[in-house]
């Protein structure tokens, strides 16, 4: 067995303009959290495929006959394991403490945070929020990753305070594989354009679910030229993420409170590229191709449709994998994760105008300052569903 | 600070979305909830301490801001991450134990090996 690396230390977290200040013990507190997190997955999780080989599968197929038909059978059969449930139990406790720590060093720093956003938000036309906006039915459902509030809940009206918890605690969720910005997904998606077509400069860039925009800024750095826009529908994260996003230096970057299924606002085929991340997986069953369809009517000919995801689960994945990768479903509150990750995302595109011909899979991993941060692993003792490495799903619409 | 919202309180607040039970007992879930917080705070002091060693080795004497402003080099860092790493392998040797056992589960009890030997 290879040795896991050691996550780096909190402090080597870059503290924007925005970001709440951690005291020594919270700092502390996340360090812990990154640590049991690494530990959790790669000291302990190979331990959930050995009580399914060697005690839940030998089990299910004595009393069946058979061996399961999906990874629901195996989430039913493995949620009876004890030691699966032992695992499970304390991963669930540690997105809890995840949260239980974001919130309380955000909280108690509240008014200086909100102070801090202000100064970066207030008289700028780079963030237009949009009251008569409503959280979605299926986003007020349940608060996901069990982030009390969820990415639009206040404290009090008008604070950062969602936004900003999200940011500090994605050091904690991931062991430090997204970067000291938390933005490997987004500087891997520079790295990818860079390649795949060099010296493509897009007039406009549209990011759909942006949250607090870890994603987009790494964009609109790297094409400092092109007009990016953000949307979300919720406003507290919005808000964080515009004075992040200008205390990073993203002056080209609009944060717009929209909601993705309804964009009006924008002129059929206006942007070059249009694109998502991590955010796909949070949807509905109508919502998703509704925006799929959306991002389609307003993406120029030759445009970029991309969305970055986890890997959609198939007849190729193992159902035991599936079922692995679905625990965030059930145990971290992605009501939407399990169904999203079986949809034929790719007929989905075909049918929005997006035809198979033109259409890409690809593979990517976060790019991270690899001198401090750990470079993400897959296969053993990946963290399934906050692995720093992900599929892009994307296509070039097809020039008129 | 601020003054208008109780933080504290606002801080443990549940999420929305039934919490899933792992055992059959609800008081073991809340007491491993418990554990686990606490095993989180022994980790915090333990990463104090070490924090005062250091300032101490290095200036003879500290203050508490020193404490709070105290950023460790990358070997530092690295050294107190093996640390909790280690701390977190020990507090959780009975869950990896149990997982090494699963690889052999037709493993004898005691029991059953002292009456084999008696017999051999």
């Amino acid at each position: 067995m290879s040795k896991p690396e050691i996550p780096p230390p909190y402090t080597a977290v870059t503290r924007h303009a925005v970001f709440p200040t951690p005291s020594h013990d919270e700092a502390a507190r996340f360090n812990f959290l990154a640590n049991f997190n690494k530990y959790m997955a790669s000291a302990l999780g190979p331990g959930n495929k050995l009580a399914y080989d060697k005690r839940v599968l030998p089990t299910f197929m004595k009393e069946q006959g058979r061996e399961p038909k999906d990874r629901f059978e195996i989430r039913h059969a493995m949620n009876k394991d004890s030691w699966h449930r032992f695992w499970s139990a304390l991963k669930r406790n540690s997105m809890e403490m995840r949260q239980q720590n974001g919130r309380s060093m955000v909280l108690r720093q509240l008014d200086e945070l909100d102070a801090k956003a202000r100064q970066y938000n207030e008289g700028r036309d780079t963030l237009r929020l949009d009251p008569s906006v409503q959280v979605p039915r299926y986003q007020a459902a349940i608060d996901i990753h069990c982030m009390p509030g969820s990415y639009h809940g206040e404290e009090r009206p008008g604070d950062v305070s969602a936004g900003a918890n999200y940011d500090c605690g994605i050091f904690a969720t991931t062991g430090g594989g997204l970067g000291a910005l938390s933005d490997g997904g987004g500087q891997a998606l520079v790295e990818w354009i860079k390649k795949e077509r060099p010296g493509w400069v897009p007039r406009r860039i549209l990011d759909l679910g942006c949250t607090i925009g870890h994603n987009v800024v790494p964009l609109a750095l790297a094409f400092p030229d092109t007009e990016v826009i953000a949307i979300d529908t919720a406003a507290p994260s919005l808000r964080y993420g515009h004075a992040r996003a200008q205390a990073l230096g993203a002056h080209n970057l609009k944060f717009i409170q929209m909601n993705a299924e309804d964009m009006n606002a924008f002129e059929d085929e206006s942007f070059d590229w249009v694109q998502t991340t991590m955010y796909l997986h949070e949807l509905s069953g109508s919502a998703l191709p509704r925006i799929i369809g959306e991002s389609a009517r307003i993406l120029a000919p030759g445009g970029l449709m991309l969305h970055l995801e986890q890997p959609q689960y198939s007849d190729a994945m193992p159902l035991y994998e599936q079922f692995i990768r679905d625990w965030d479903a059930f145990n971290n509150n992605e009501p939407f994760w399990s169904s999203m990750h079986a949809l034929d995302l790719k007929g989905i595109m075909a049918e929005k105008g997006l035809p198979h011909d033109c259409q890409f899979v690809t593979g990517v991993t976060a790019v991270v300052d690899e001198t401090v941060f750990p470079k993400q692993r897959q296969g053993e003792g990946e963290d399934h569903g906050r692995a720093a490495s992900w599929n892009a799903y994307g296509a070039w619409k097809p020039a008129a | 600070m601020n003054d208008d919202i109780d933080w504290i309180a606002r801080a443990g607040a549940k999420a929305k979305g039934k919490r899933p039970h792992y055992f059959d007992d609800p008081a073991i879930d809340r007491t491993l909830s418990i554990v686990m917080a606490l095993a989180g705070e022994v980790s915090v002091l333990r990463e104090r301490l070490d924090t005062i060693e250091r300032l101490l080795e290095a200036k003879g004497t500290i203050s508490r801001a020193d404490i709070e402003a105290y950023t460790p080099d990358r070997a530092a860092g690295n050294e107190r991450g093996m640390q909790t790493r280690e701390y977190i392998a020990r507090i959780m040797r009975g869950v990896q134990q149990d997982m090494e056992a699963l690889e052999e589960l037709a493993e004898p009890s005691v029991e059953e090996l002292s009456k084999t030997l008696r017999e051999m």
